[in-house]
């Protein structure tokens, strides 16, 4: 595996390349708040971070990674549009051994906040990438979670269950159970026709959550049992959709003919992220589409995915990256900003280049 | 060169160890005073005993600094990252059950499954400004079976003991815990979710796959053949 010097000289050569496309460096501080970042993720990170206590900042996390610093930093003083890079190590613990799982490594970024054409954003971001990789036989694949937001905000049902559904998006078991609980493909647990029936717990109230939260769950729950099941047909066109891997050109016609009209704005985005990918002379007959891609990985990416892959399966993404806009409206504090960015790991590209 | 077993010190876990050990003919006693943690092994030869608290045994076994080990299956799970990768079941002992499980109000008559405390967690998370706590000491295993079953809005708040009473002193609004006739649960107005088991944990003989056993196979393969184990691993 290569040492740190030489993932040092590969990041110096990539943050040259990200400065040269017209970015500003930035270098945020290894000591992060805890706060935001585990109200952000929760368990997800808190599992995989280091956190650590300063009798004057409290409590303290060791850099899991760049977007939300970048982010709070860019929402706090950045002007419009704006385009950063960075280079520095990220730290995660792993609860796996094995020798590609490293806690410590390096991660060269690059991050667009831009509203004029996200489309053309996207494609800077990717392509700069793509460049930095070029040579190493590695695999991209793409993918789109404003897509698999969009059938699901377009499914024929109550607005609390496309609430509960798109918040799940990037658990897949539990928006598959729900799923096929809303069509009627599940018995309705016992427990709950009893709770609709009126039955009730004969037990002390405890705990912090009060009487009116179950009521209004209560009455949601009555709303749900009354809703229509969503039809069998509609839940195969979205697995259908979920499954969909194909060439990248062949993508568009293949979303379309899953015929599912509330994609239609959705697939004229990917069009428009395929063209301007092209433009950047991106030949699209070697991305991959993965219509599932990102389902699994961070949850504040919204939009586009991407990730380049090598070879072997037990090493992980070399670069990946996609949109984040609800990010920055969450960080914002009533702000936002359309922001696209990526990182690429120049550790393990320093071990594909002397392999 | 010995063989080093290790086994709980103390309790109930360290008798019934003992006569698991016995019904096979493997005699093990503590030595010296009631307060001194030495102990001896008769019917076994090159076997040493070594006395440690049950929460310990896990890291001796990873670090190889004792050969087998007796211990509940949910602290090895608990505590070992991929721990099939650093210890080897020898045996289910069959004494020692406990189940982990998911606890919430017994008055939350809204919650009965894992769907219900997602649900939940979502709305308290907006109610309340922060996400739903759950009091445990087995954050693996809890936070493993959670993101298994897409539970989300969550957080885990470490507690050591009295893990029961959490709910009521405000410091959780849902427990995970072990239990084994679900009395105190009962006793703090908690119930268990139906879809709510993490692990069904027993007191098992484990192997530790990092010690030195160039010197002890044959030691080893006598003593397996004794207590009627395997001792391929």
């Amino acid at each position: 595996m290569a040492g740190k010097a030489q993932a040092r000289g590969v990041g110096a050569r990539i943050l040259a390349a990200f400065q040269a496309a017209g970015a500003v460096e930035i270098a945020p501080d290894i000591l992060q708040p805890a706060e935001a970042l585990l109200d952000l993720y929760g368990e997800d990170i808190r599992a995989r971070a280091y956190v650590t206590a300063d009798p004057i900042r409290g409590e303290l996390m060791l850099r899991p990674d760049f977007t939300v610093p970048v982010v709070q930093e860019h929402m706090a003083n950045g002007a419009e549009p704006a385009r950063y890079c960075y280079l520095g190590e990220v730290f995660r613990k792993q609860d796996h051994r094995g020798a590609a799982r490293v806690a410590e490594y390096m991660q060269a970024g690059y991050e667009v906040f831009d509203r004029v054409d996200p489309e053309a954003a996207d494609a800077e971001v990717f392509a700069l990438i793509h460049a930095a990789l070029q040579g190493l036989g590695l695999t991209a694949t793409i993918g789109d979670i404003g897509i698999l937001q969009a059938a699901v905000a377009g499914l024929d049902t109550i607005p609390a269950r496309k609430v509960a559904l798109m918040r799940h998006i990037w658990r897949p078991q539990r928006f598959h159970k729900l799923l096929e609980r809303y069509a009627g493909m599940v018995p309705v647990p016992e427990s709950r026709r009893a709770l609709l029936d009126g039955v009730r717990a004969d037990a002390p109230w405890i705990g912090l959550r009060d009487p009116a939260e179950m009521e209004a769950r209560i009455a949601r729950l009555r709303l749900d049992a009354a809703a229509a099941a969503i039809p069998a047909a509609d839940v195969a066109r979205l697995d259908a959709l979920f499954a969909l891997r194909c060439a990248a050109p062949e993508a568009p016609a293949a979303l379309r003919a899953l015929d599912l009209p509330a994609l239609d704005p959705a697939v004229a985005r990917l069009e428009r992220r395929l063209a301007a990918l092209d433009a950047r002379g991106i030949d699209l007959t070697t991305l991959r589409f993965d219509a599932s891609h990102g389902r699994t990985t961070m949850e504040y990416y919204d939009g586009f995915v991407f990730a380049f892959t090598a070879a072997d399966p037990a090493l992980p993404p070399v670069a990946s990256g996609g949109r984040y806009d609800a990010l920055t409206r969450v960080l914002g504090g009533g702000r936002e900003i359309p922001a696209v960015g990526g990182v690429i790991r120049p550790g393990l590209l320093a071990d594909l280049e002397g392999a | 060169m010995s063989i080093k077993l290790g086994v709980p010190s103390k309790g109930r876990l360290m008798e019934q160890t003992f006569e698991w050990f016995a019904a096979r003919g493997v005699g093990l006693r503590r030595t010296g005073s009631d307060r001194e943690y030495a102990g001896a092994v008769e019917g076994a030869a090159g076997v040493e005993l070594v006395l440690l608290s049950a929460g310990e045994i896990p890291r001796e076994l990873a670090a190889g600094r004792i050969h087998l080990g007796v211990t509940g299956s949910d602290l090895v799970r608990d505590k070992l990252a991929d721990w099939s990768t650093q210890v080897a079941e020898l045996a289910l002992m069959g004494f020692g059950h406990a189940d982990l499980i998911i606890a919430v109000p017994a008055c939350w008559s809204d919650v009965d499954t894992l769907e219900d405390l997602d649900a939940a967690a979502h709305a308290f998370r907006a109610a309340h400004g922060h996400r739903l706590r759950i009091a445990t000491k087995y954050h693996r295993l809890v936070r493993e079976f959670l993101t298994r079953e897409g539970v989300a809005d969550y957080q885990l708040v470490d507690s050591q003991g009295a893990t029961e009473g959490t709910v009521k002193n405000l410091t959780a609004e849902a427990i995970a815990d072990i239990t084994s006739s679900g009395e105190t649960l009962r006793a703090n107005h908690l119930k268990i979710l139906s879809d709510g088991l993490i692990h069904q944990s027993q007191a098992t003989l484990f192997a530790a796959r990092h010690a030195d056993w160039a010197d002890e196979r044959a030691t080893f393969e006598a003593f397996a053949r004794q207590l009627g184990v395997s001792a391929d691993f």
